[in-house]
């Protein structure tokens, strides 16, 4: 009990003193920095709770790549500079937050200190469950039986959710800068002026290359120097 | 679970995982110092060069002299770097880097019904400093962690070679993850379990999932792995010639010297990994021997043949093959390897499932193989067709 007391406050403290952090720091990545605690923590709690795959999941999902992801944005935008705080983008969000926050807490306090029952009716689970099968095959059984039909929509939301991003970050204006990257069939579709440009004998001799040769051993990029 | 930890836990116990966490921890160094001296020992081998012959036998001291050297060095700090966090990042490369090792079992006999259990001072355990539940998903969760001493290192280097070998580092480890966990994804449905020492102890007798999984996850996990290593041919993200010294270029003596020693302890680690997911980890024929040597010994043995020849193989990859173009790699990892890795991972599934309904397993087979190939035809006409698409749109908008 001393051990899972002392396993709880501390892991409870990172999680608390990262949410500060995450409020506090003036610097982008130093918020960032304050959320991998903060979830680093709940993961130390779930293993206290015995859900070791949750706890697994919620370091390489989150902390592996959601935070990752943010701190990728920052540095490739450059926005680790403190922002302009004095304007608020939605009129009266600072009161608004005030109100909610505080409705939260006196919410959870409510439900806390009224006893396990109250609020749904049925007792709270307040021990790990003791069962000898590893908590992933529980999840894995639960998830492919029973719910099977809310993975799968929730997978299907996944995808349109990708879908929509690549499609929202499509954009066909402005010059292409990786020219490069196309092979020989792209640049067939590109209308260079070829054979008669680059079989051209005068050209090739301008190059200083072998006029024989020169015209089926043109790989994409000889294509490209002769139509310039 | 560790059968030591599954009763009361006394004084006992507690100064036995200690034993074991000091020594795990003591041959990690000492084996990262060797892999060092076996790496330029072997490359300058394959360049025809003699490589360090000074310090000691064979120069295989010279590790030592090196990181002497680096310990007093001056510590540096650029201007532009944020202070904390260039402190920290190292740390944050070094640490997950040790506790992978955690999970990989090195020694213990597999043969019958022994599941790896060795006798310590009157105690059973398990040949590895812990056997979590989740075994397999702490090296996938202490790899993404892995990738944040990178990231930071380079970011808050203040400079801005740092920062792009960083940013290179970062999308590169991310992509590859992803073939790297499908590719395990694929032993765990051969295994049936998550933990380290029931995988190895399934691959006993012989039954390594190099075949039983068919080959092509361990492809895939040993090219994802070296991507994720960030070794050549993946080494963008240091490349000289572009990025000076890329992440750690600013870091000077020790905390460079931690830098390398991560990376360093990275390689052992992968290749042990390797050898416990697909080559049967410290499992092999006991010739009916029974006791302290078959447990240590013969496992130990075992573990260290099979770990030397990823060493070498990791070695050579370096020596012979040219690096990577940036756009290459990603080529490879979204559009070949990940594919690759899923499209396997379903067919394996399904000869799974063949098997425990007992249908016929050639029908599932063929069913499978012909679905797979359909999908790779699609994904091949779906690239061909988004790029032909992206150069109309090229044409149109260029011109």
């Amino acid at each position: 009990m001393r051990v899972e007391m002392f396993t709880f406050l501390l892991a409870g403290l990172i999680c608390l003193g990262g949410a500060l952090g995450v409020v506090l720091f003036r610097n982008t990545v130093h918020n960032a920095l304050s959320l991998v605690a903060t979830l680093f923590g709940v993961a130390v709690l779930f293993i206290a709770q015995e859900a070791y795959f949750l706890a697994a999941v919620q370091v390489i999902v989150y902390a592996g790549a959601i935070v990752i992801l943010f701190l990728f944005v920052i540095m490739l935008l450059g926005v680790d500079r403190a922002d302009q705080m004095g304007v608020d983008p939605i009129v009266g969000q600072r009161t608004a937050a005030v109100v909610f926050g505080v409705a939260i807490l006196g919410l959870s306090l409510v439900a806390l200190l009224s006893g396990p029952e109250v609020v749904t009716g049925t007792p709270a689970t307040t021990a790990a469950l003791s069962s000898d099968i590893p908590d992933v095959n529980q999840i894995g059984e639960a998830l492919f039986t029973d719910y099977v039909f809310a993975f799968e929509i929730t997978a299907v939301l996944l995808t349109i959710a990708v879908v929509g991003a690549v499609v929202l970050a499509r954009r066909s204006d402005g010059p292409v800068i990786d020219e490069d990257e196309f092979d020989g069939t792209a640049l067939d579709a590109l209308a260079l002026e070829e054979p008669s440009d680059v079989g051209d004998p005068d050209q090739d001799t301008a190059d200083g290359a072998d006029p024989g040769s020169g015209a089926d051993e043109t790989d994409p990029d000889d294509l490209e120097e002769a139509s310039r | 679970m560790d059968p030591l930890l599954s009763g009361d836990v006394g004084l006992a116990e507690i100064l036995i995982v200690l034993l074991k966490v000091v020594v795990a921890f003591a041959a990690l160094l000492i084996g990262v110092m060797l892999m060092v001296w076996f790496e330029r020992k072997l490359v300058a081998d394959m360049q025809n060069r003699l490589g360090p012959n000074r310090a000691g036998p064979f120069g295989v001291l010279q590790t030592l002299a090196d990181g002497i050297k680096l310990f007093f060095k001056e510590e540096l700090s650029p201007q532009n770097a944020d202070p904390f966090v260039y402190r920290l990042a190292p740390y944050l490369s070094l640490i997950p880097a040790f506790l992978v090792f955690a999970v990989v079992p090195i020694a213990g006999n597999f043969s019958g019904d022994n599941d790896g259990v060795v006798t310590m001072f009157g105690h059973e355990t398990l040949m590895q400093v812990a056997d979590p539940q989740i075994g397999i998903l702490l090296v996938l969760a202490m790899s993404s962690v892995a990738v944040y001493g990178i990231m930071l290192a380079g970011w808050s280097s203040g400079s801005k070679y740092p920062l792009l070998g960083s940013v290179r580092a970062t999308s590169q480890m991310v992509s590859y993850e992803a073939a790297l966990g499908l590719s395990v994804a694929t032993v765990l449905i051969v295994a049936g379990s998550l933990s380290t020492n029931l995988i190895v102890d399934g691959q006993a007798g012989g039954r390594w999932n190099l075949w039983m999984t068919g080959l092509v996850p361990f492809v895939v996990f040993l090219i994802a792995g070296t991507a994720e290593l960030n070794r050549p041919p993946f080494d963008l993200v240091e490349a000289e010639q572009e990025l000076v010294g890329g992440f750690h270029t600013e870091y000077t003596a020790l905390r460079f010297a931690m830098f390398f020693l991560a990376e360093f302890m990275n390689t052992v680690t992968m290749s042990a990994i390797i050898v416990t997911l697909f080559f049967g980890g410290p499992s092999g024929p006991s010739f009916g021997l029974d006791g302290w040597f078959a447990d240590y010994v013969l496992g130990f043995g075992y573990f260290f043949a099979k770990l030397l020849v990823f060493l070498f193989v990791f070695v050579w990859f370096r020596a012979t093959l040219p690096r990577l173009r940036y756009d290459q790699l990603m080529d490879l990892g979204w559009k070949l390897l990940i594919p690759l890795a899923l499209g396997w991972f379903l067919v394996v599934a399904a000869v799974k499932v063949a098997i425990d309904t007992t249908w016929n397993v050639a029908v599932v087979l063929g069913v499978a193989a012909a679905g797979l190939l359909l999908g790779g035809m699609l994904l091949k006409l779906a690239i061909r067709s988004g790029s032909e698409h992206r150069t109309d749109e090229f044409v149109g908008g260029d011109r």
